[in-house]
């Protein structure tokens, strides 16, 4: 990525829910990442470790009890308070929805009700991001979207429970993009689809991007094959913190954190190999985010933690692109982790 | 359409759990749409059967007709020998004790008013089935299965777990009843690659120690490949190929099937060419 055309800069986003004994819990913590122009983030990691939440607060739709506490987000001209804490937050964030950024939540496809028309469905959206937009206008936008994309157009004539499930997806998606936001944040969208469908809406996200529909795109998801194929940046999260970021090619063969690495090989790709062998998840439960482990936050789970990782929160070690918080990468420049032995793994085969 | 018998996984003894030859049709003068189409599986005990296919093949259709959400059009369902297509009341209890189901939507199976502490004992007094270990022993066991710390999960409302977490709660809810089967739909489809592959660990391992029986849908090969015996690939409600993992996954046999396979994305081999 050459830091010169960087069009989404986020920094220091700091999340936490409040809950009702008191305690809030602080699922994003002091997270910074920036994306070049036409360029696609890739956004993993461990169930509950904030990756939604992150979602939420760079697109701006927090709502109580979740608080955004701090962030700044700049995007292409603009600078915005991502912070939810003072009055004027939404009436702030309203103007940046829709054209600025915009957020396909997880869980969108099934949120639809099955006897909407699609053609409702766009108007709504459209109008809920833009009040200016007249219903005509709206529709217009998607007719032209579609036939750019070559999706057929009477699709918006039907009702949402007579299109597939990838279909339907594929829909959203389109239609919460109407408006060419600079920044589209994808939250979980291929998790639910077949992988016919999901090669259908990854080749539709690559195109949109080729066609400048958005500037850029996070793609969360906790699927690194599919990731992979999508993403040009990965950028790693554990318990509330990015802890790895880096191309996305180097990210999965040659992992600089113990999490990163752990995580990879934890993947299940349908081989001869991975049919015969036991292979071995992450030891231990991921952490409670109200009270996170001291030091380096996976240092209860990590095979290679030291004294020091326990105490101490470790450096970032950036090399060119990639970058790792974590002390053992400090200690072995420019290594990837070493993979666990596989021969111990085939010992344990069932 | 012909089904393609890759092999014949031969598996002695008789199923624990069969589908014989079941229809579902939805839809009334309007329109008619067959979701299962004259389905015949056979469940055999200690196994996990995956089945695979695209969206609106008829896989959760299936599931449903089996735990018996659902009525069948026609067509058969037998538990250990007997016919259970009609059962009823205390009869349908006990076949729900022995056959426990986690579903596709976790934002959808939850009652919000409930921390997950009191969901999972009030799952275990209605199902009346506290011997040996404690409630709270049990619960523990359970949710520590699925990698949740039992004193802070169950201290939370639904709302507040992430979508990964609450299936997590579904699968640690279905394991603590002690089913003779499970009928897993899409059961891990949120969780991240470590976290499932310690939770098919758990069903791997229930399924050698205690003869636990499984049905497996899933849109993942991956997983299919690394957990199941047998493989069923479903393609418009219609079994289109079935036959023992190594056979559909490694040398398929209907060009559905091979469409499939060529469509999954792999970590090592498919980093994007841009
Ligand atoms: N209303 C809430 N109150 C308290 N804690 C919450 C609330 N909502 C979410 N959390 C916690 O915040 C953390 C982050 O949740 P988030 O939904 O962002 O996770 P995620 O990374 O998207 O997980 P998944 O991959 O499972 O979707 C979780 O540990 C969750 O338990
Ligand atoms: N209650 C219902 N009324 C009408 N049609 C239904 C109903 N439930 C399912 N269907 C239809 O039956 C077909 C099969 O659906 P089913 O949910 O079993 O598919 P699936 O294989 O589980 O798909 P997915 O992978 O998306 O979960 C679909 O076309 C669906 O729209
Ligand atoms: S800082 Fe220490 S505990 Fe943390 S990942 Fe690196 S080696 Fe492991
Ligand atoms: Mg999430
Ligand atoms: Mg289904």
């Amino acid at each position: 990525m050459s830091s010169d055309n960087i069009l989404v800069r986020a920094t220091n986003v700091n999340a936490s829910y409040a809950t009702n004994t008191g305690q809030d819990v602080p699922a994003v913590d002091a997270v910074s990442l920036e994306i070049a122009e036409g360029q696609i983030l890739g956004l993993a990691g461990e169930s509950g470790c904030g990756k939604s939440t992150l979602g939420n607060a760079l697109a701006m739709i927090a709502n109580p009890p979740l608080y955004v506490l701090s962030g700044e987000l700049q995007i292409a001209d603009r600078t915005i308070d991502l912070s939810t804490l003072d009055k004027g937050a939404e009436a702030r964030h309203r103007a940046f929805r829709g054209d600025y950024v915009s957020l396909l939540p997880q869980g969108a496809m099934n949120s639809i009700s099955p006897t909407l028309r699609i053609r409702d469905l766009v108007v709504d959206v459209v109008r809920g991001q833009d009040r200016s937009r007249s219903r005509d206008e709206a529709l217009d936008l998607a007719r032209d979207r579609l036939k750019q994309l070559g999706m057929p157009v009477r699709v918006l004539d039907q009702y949402a429970h007579q299109l597939s499930g990838g279909m339907r997806q594929r829909m959203v998606t389109v239609i919460s993009t109407l408006l060419n936001p600079r920044l589209l944040i994808a939250d979980e969208p291929t998790s639910a689809l077949d992988v016919s469908s999901q090669k259908a809406l990854i080749e539709m996200l690559l195109q949109m991007v080729e066609q400048k529909v958005m500037g850029a795109a996070i793609f969360i998801t906790h699927d690194l094959p599919v990731l992979s194929m999508v993403t040009d940046q990965i950028a790693i999260m554990y318990a509330g913190r990015i802890i790895e970021t880096g191309p996305t090619a180097e990210l999965v063969h040659r992992a600089r954190h113990p999490y990163t690495s752990a995580l990879v090989s934890a993947v299940l790709d349908p081989t001869e190999e991975t049919r015969h062998k036991r292979v071995a998840g992450i030891p231990g439960s991921p952490p409670n985010l109200a009270s996170p482990p001291s030091g380096c936050r996976f240092h209860p789970r990590c095979a290679f933690a030291t004294e020091i990782c326990t105490r101490e929160v470790p450096p970032l070690v950036v090399e060119g692109e990639h970058s790792s918080a974590c002390w053992w990468a400090k200690d072995h420049p420019n290594e990837p982790v070493p993979l666990p032995d596989p021969v111990s793994l085939e010992g344990l085969a069932s | 359409m012909s089904t393609t018998t890759t092999s014949g996984a031969v598996t002695p003894g008789s199923p624990i759990l069969q589908a014989k030859n079941v229809t579902k049709t939805f839809g009334g003068a309007g329109g008619k749409m067959t979701a299962v189409d004259d389905v015949s599986v056979d469940f055999h005990a200690g196994k996990v059967l995956a089945v695979v296919g695209e969206s609106g093949s008829g896989k959760s259709t299936l599931a449903r007709m089996l735990l018996r959400l659902l009525p069948v059009t026609s067509g058969q369902i037998l538990y250990q020998g007997r016919d259970v297509t009609n059962i009823r009341g205390s009869e349908l209890r006990r076949y729900w004790t022995d056959v426990q189901a986690v579903f596709q939507d976790p934002f959808a199976s939850f009652n919000q008013f409930f921390t997950v502490g009191q969901m999972l004992r009030r799952s275990i007094r209605l199902a009346g089935r506290s011997q040996g270990e404690s409630d709270d022993a049990l619960i523990e066991r359970c949710l520590g299965y699925v990698g949740l710390k039992p004193d802070e999960a169950m201290a939370k409302f639904p709302h507040q777990m992430s979508g990964g977490q609450r299936q997590r709660v579904m699968v640690a809810r279905a394991l603590m009843m002690s089913p003779k089967v499970l009928l897993a739909d899409e059961a891990t489809s949120m969780l991240d690659a470590s976290l499932r592959v310690n939770v098919l660990n758990v069903l791997q391992d229930l399924r050698s120690e205690l003869d636990l029986t499984v049905l497996f849908i899933t849109h993942d090969i991956g997983q299919a490949c690394y957990l199941a015996d047998e493989v069923v690939v479903m393609e418009h409600g219609v079994i289109v190929e079935q036959g023992a993992t190594d056979e559909v996954i490694f040398n398929p046999q209907n060009d559905y099937t091979k469409r499939l396979l060529s469509d999954v994305p792999d970590l090592k081999g498919s980093l994007k060419s841009r």
